[in-house]
């Protein structure tokens, strides 16, 4: 992924010339000429945010005089990207449809230019993360609008009493609920480090668990592994580069680390992980906050020791693999203008604050300033402090699949489980780490053609 | 009464006229989509341009794709011989009760093919769940070692092989029966007055009356098995490893998942030809038998 920084001067410069446009030519709601829209939307996995969403669209539809129905789409199984390919064919369904990073790539050709939209969210509420735009700004322009929920990340979701009593691992002193940290010990919280921690815990009968199938959670993990080896299996100019030390590197790496976790993650769904830690067999797992919210429903014993903490660092830095969900727009949506008002009106502060309440600190906003407007992080519990590190409180750099290639082979990458395949191969298959690579290349060749 | 038309009092012409609904659900429903299948197969990922047959060599080129054909192969192969003789088994037991009972056996047999294999291929995955396992709680409470029956790959093929047998078992049940019953009783009562045994009867009377029926049933449960999509979906998703894709799974991996639809479509073409010259060969040899008998 190509990283931008933004100065200071640059970005002044930018919104102040954002600001003139907006007020040369005033936004003006058209939503009130409008009739019906339809919303295909991620099924929320912390019980009780679908209900919040479907509140917050009724009351716009009825304050703007539009039918706005919503569907709720699970992610297990691949769903939303089966049912996005199916409308996208058939030019028919849903006018506002979710896209994860992996998905805007794909129907970028079928999706509207939302330039206007994102940059009117950008010139009143200010700047988003890079690799928002890294996802969602191809070919030069927005193919899709920050969405008020689903964003997340791959934190470290670990049993902070486990990890104490058999590692000796004080997770709250190391990640404490602060601003406290003391960086040297955060320095020394390294892959080899977690490794001997994932030793000591397998060795109680309390193992850590993350999965290596062909799922969305692999990919998470996985792609902050890598990238903190500097590990890629295709760089940011788009060459194979699988081939090289630092793949090798990891993959040793990976062969050590999952002598320590169990033979079931090579077939775990996107719910195996969290079934891991709710259930209270396991130590630790790579994921958002929804393990911990069903926790506290269903384990409440399990969630008051869970403490959500930053990923192990590499030889190449700490790296945070950020699933991030957009809305987008179909191109044969016949009711274009109501939904521009709807996607801005769901980036407003407000909404996404009511969003981050409701799915309890598991949704992460895409634009930098709406991190001020809430302490759902600090304030989640039980325990205490729990979820504060849960955004990014350090030095992580948040990234998303198939980092660091460019986002269209990225997409691919992921969506063809390129690098938990070739994880796997080595540490379960029997393939020897050449083999696995040489396997990698060839498979790289599907995800490159043209 | 009212007359009928000129037209429609000719038979032919009533003929042609009652088939025009098969014919149109055949063209809509089965050429259609095969042609366009073949014309999306020589396109360009983005559907652009004709490639001819640039997918199909693209594939032959990857390994992942050669491994597919191998497995698919397997799997066909091990499920339709298992559905084959557990079929036989099942059908020879319940022809030999006695007719009044047969009927409740018959329905019972018949569950696993009539329940909607997504359904219960989801009840399988319970049994076999990588973690909670319904079946490894009770190896282990026999102080059994858990199987790792969704993880490993022996196992994982071992699942899927056995849940299509389970499903698709019955169907072989149900046509062998039918078969059996229509073997006339005379034939074994004159081979016991020659003192032919259970298995003489079998092997001289039984196999060489049903053989077109099993070779038809074979025929069929090979492109269905081989077409198969659900049991891998539900139970492995084609892993781990890649190890349980079959056609249609990974066509369904590149073409929908990857947004590769052409190259999705030459996957799933790839197994046409092969059950082409199948169907060809067994059909002639039935045709041939027909005729022998005739």
């Amino acid at each position: 992924m190509a990283t931008k920084t933004t100065s200071r001067r640059i970005f002044m410069q930018s919104a102040g010339a954002a600001a003139a446009g907006a007020l040369a030519a005033p936004y003006v709601k058209t939503a009130t000429s409008a009739g019906r829209l339809k919303l295909g939307v991620l099924d929320h996995w912390v019980p009780g945010t679908n209900q919040a969403l479907r509140q917050i669209l009724t009351r716009w539809g009825e304050a703007n005089g539009v039918d706005v129905s919503v569907d709720f789409i699970t992610s297990l199984g691949n769903k939303p990207l089966l049912t996005a390919q199916a409308e996208a064919r058939a030019r028919a369904g849903h006018d506002i449809f979710m896209h994860s990073s992996a998905m805007v790539p794909l129907f970028k050709d079928r999706l509207v230019a939302l330039d206007d939209v994102v940059e009117d969210i950008l010139s009143t509420q200010g700047p988003i993360a890079d690799v928002f735009r890294y996802a969602g700004h191809l070919d030069g322009s927005w193919r899709v609008s920050p969405a008020p929920t689903g964003t997340n990340c791959y934190a470290t979701v670990a049993r902070r009493d486990l990890f104490l009593e058999h590692a000796g691992v004080d997770l709250t002193e190391l990640f404490p609920a602060n601003d406290s940290r003391d960086p040297a010990k955060v320095e020394s919280w390294d892959w080899e480090a977690f490794r001997n921690a994932a030793g000591a815990l397998h060795a109680a009968g309390v193992p850590v668990g993350a999965p290596v199938a062909p799922i969305p959670d692999s990919t998470g993990w996985l792609t902050q592994l890598f990238a903190a080896y500097g590990a890629a299996v295709v760089d940011e100019r788009g060459d194979v580069s699988v081939n090289s030390d630092p793949v090798r590197e990891v993959l040793e790496y990976a062969i050590r680390l999952l002598e320590f976790l169990p033979d079931s993650v090579y077939a775990w769904d996107d719910a195996g992980n969290n079934r891991w830690i709710i259930s209270g067999s396991g130590s630790a797992i790579f994921n958002p906050p929804s393990a911990w919210a069903v926790a506290k429903r269903d384990s409440p014993d399990v969630a008051r020791h869970i403490w959500h903490c930053d990923s192990p660092r590499g030889p190449a830095g700490r790296f945070r693999t950020f699933n991030t969900i957009f809305w987008g727009l179909w191109d044969f949506s016949e009711n274009q203008s109501a939904a521009r008002d709807l996607l801005r009106y769901v980036a407003e502060p407000h909404v996404v604050a009511a969003m981050l309440d409701a799915s309890q600190g598991y949704d992460l906003p895409m634009v930098l300033s709406h991190y001020d407007h809430t302490n759902v992080w600090a304030d989640g519990q039980p325990p205490a402090g729990g979820l504060y590190n849960y955004a990014i409180r350090g030095d992580e750099r948040p990234i998303v699949g198939g980092y660091p290639a460019p986002a269209e082979i990225g997409a691919s990458i992921t969506v063809q489980r390129v690098v938990s395949n070739l994880v796997a191969r080595v540490t379960q298959g029997g393939d020897s780490i050449d083999a696995g690579i040489s396997w990698a290349e060839n498979e790289l060749e599907g995800v490159l053609r043209g | 009464m009212r007359v009928l038309p000129p037209l429609l009092r000719r038979k032919p012409a009533v003929a042609v006229l009652m088939c025009v609904p098969l014919f149109a659900l055949i063209l809509g429903l089965v050429a259609y989509p095969f042609f366009h299948a073949l014309f999306l197969a020589t396109l360009n990922k983005a559907e652009t341009a004709f490639v001819g047959l640039d997918n199909f060599s693209f594939l032959f080129g990857r390994q992942t794709f050669w491994m597919v054909v191998r497995q698919s192969l397997l799997f066909a192969l091990v499920a339709v011989v298992f559905k084959a003789l557990i079929g036989l088994a099942a059908a020879h037991a319940i022809n030999t009760i006695p007719t009044k009972g047969q009927r409740k056996w018959r329905g019972m047999m018949l569950i696993p093919w009539v329940i909607p294999p997504a359904l219960s291929t989801l009840g399988w995955w319970w049994l076999f769940e990588p973690t909670y396992s319904a079946i490894n709680w009770g190896l282990t409470k026999l102080a059994v070692p858990a199987v790792p029956w969704l993880s490993d790959t022996f196992w994982a093929r071992f699942s899927i092989i056995l849940v299509n047998v389970w499903v698709g078992a019955p169907f072989f049940l149900i046509m062998y029966l039918a078969a059996l019953k229509s073997i006339p009783g005379e034939l074994y009562e004159a081979a016991e007055m020659d003192g032919a045994g259970p298995w003489q009867k079998f092997f001289y009377i039984t196999l060489p009356m049903i053989r077109n029926i099993i070779a038809i049933t074979t025929l069929f449960s090979i492109i269905v098995t081989l077409a198969n999509f659900d049991i891998v979906r539900v139970l492995t998703q084609g892993g781990p490893l890649n190890t349980t894709h079959l056609f249609a799974t990974y066509a369904f991996r590149v073409g929908i998942e990857s947004g590769d639809i052409p190259l999705g479509a030459a996957v799933s073409l790839f197994m046409f030809p092969m059950l082409a010259i199948l169907a060809f060969i067994i059909l002639r040899n039935v045709r041939r038998r027909a005729a022998s008998l005739a």
